[in-house]
């Protein structure tokens, strides 16, 4: 398995991704006109694309991450557990973005 | 230069702190924020969902709630201090040039400072209602 580039990848996408995040914050402190070029952004089919894309890279680097302090304090290096701590890391990811993803639109859908 | 024939004390090689001078601060601060991040990431996302679909005064309102307010400049914080550090990784793995690697590195403490205080300072004026 190839999964530390991921990370890394990850990385630099959220990295480039907090602008979006920033720019979110700004045009709420700014006002509704502002705010509402966001919500026109977030609300079209690229803008929903980037946001599940963000969401994504995000829970994959958090449970990659949290397979990197298990290395930190010095387990999970034999061959069987360290394939078992990346393909964990991959299925966690994607489970945890649909996850977020349905309560979303549970929450968030009907308002 | 810690050879058997070094005039260096003990003491003065751990105060060097290596070749980059900075011993593992950085590689401290990474694990720090991370460990920050993952105790933050669930009211994070709970404060996302909350703002999805309210317009401008709803958002504003949520926003500038100060709980809310404390757990956003914390995960900021984290976040851009953490993008900093793993950014600066890269620059020096991947970019071999000196000149152009320093002023990458100069490139990504401007861009990590700026989303910072852009954002921090976005809140703040949220928390004071105007």
């Amino acid at each position: 398995m190839a999964l530390s580039i991921v990370h890394r990848a990850t990385g630099v996408a959220l990295y480039f991704g907090t602008l979006l995040l920033a720019w979110w914050l700004i045009a709420a402190a700014s006002g509704p006109t502002a705010y509402a070029n966001v919500q026109a952004f977030t609300g079209s089919a690229i803008g929903k694309l980037i946001v599940f894309g963000y969401t994504w890279a995000l829970m994959h680097h958090l449970c990659s991450g949290i397979r990197h302090f298990v290395w930190d304090l010095g387990y999970g290096f034999k061959a069987n557990e360290r394939e078992a701590l990346t393909w964990g890391a991959l299925v966690a990811g994607i489970a945890l973005t649909v996850l977020v993803w349905i309560i979303a639109y549970a929450v968030g859908g009907g308002r | 230069m810690s050879g058997p024939s070094s005039m260096r004390t003990p003491l003065e090689r751990v105060r060097g702190l290596g070749s980059a001078h900075t011993g593992t601060g950085d590689f401290w601060r990474q694990r720090l924020t991370a460990v920050a991040m993952t105790l933050l990431i669930v009211p994070v996302i709970v404060v996302v969902i909350m703002l999805i679909g309210r317009n401008h005064a709803g958002a504003a309102q949520i926003l500038g709630s100060i709980p809310i307010a404390i757990i956003l400049l914390l995960f900021i914080v984290a976040s851009t201090w953490h993008m900093k550090i793993g950014m600066q990784v890269v620059i020096e793995d991947y970019i071999h040039n000196e000149k152009l690697k320093i002023a990458s590195v100069m490139a990504n403490n401007f861009f990590c400072v700026a989303v910072a205080l852009a954002s921090i300072y976005a809140i703040l004026k949220l928390s004071s209602g105007v």
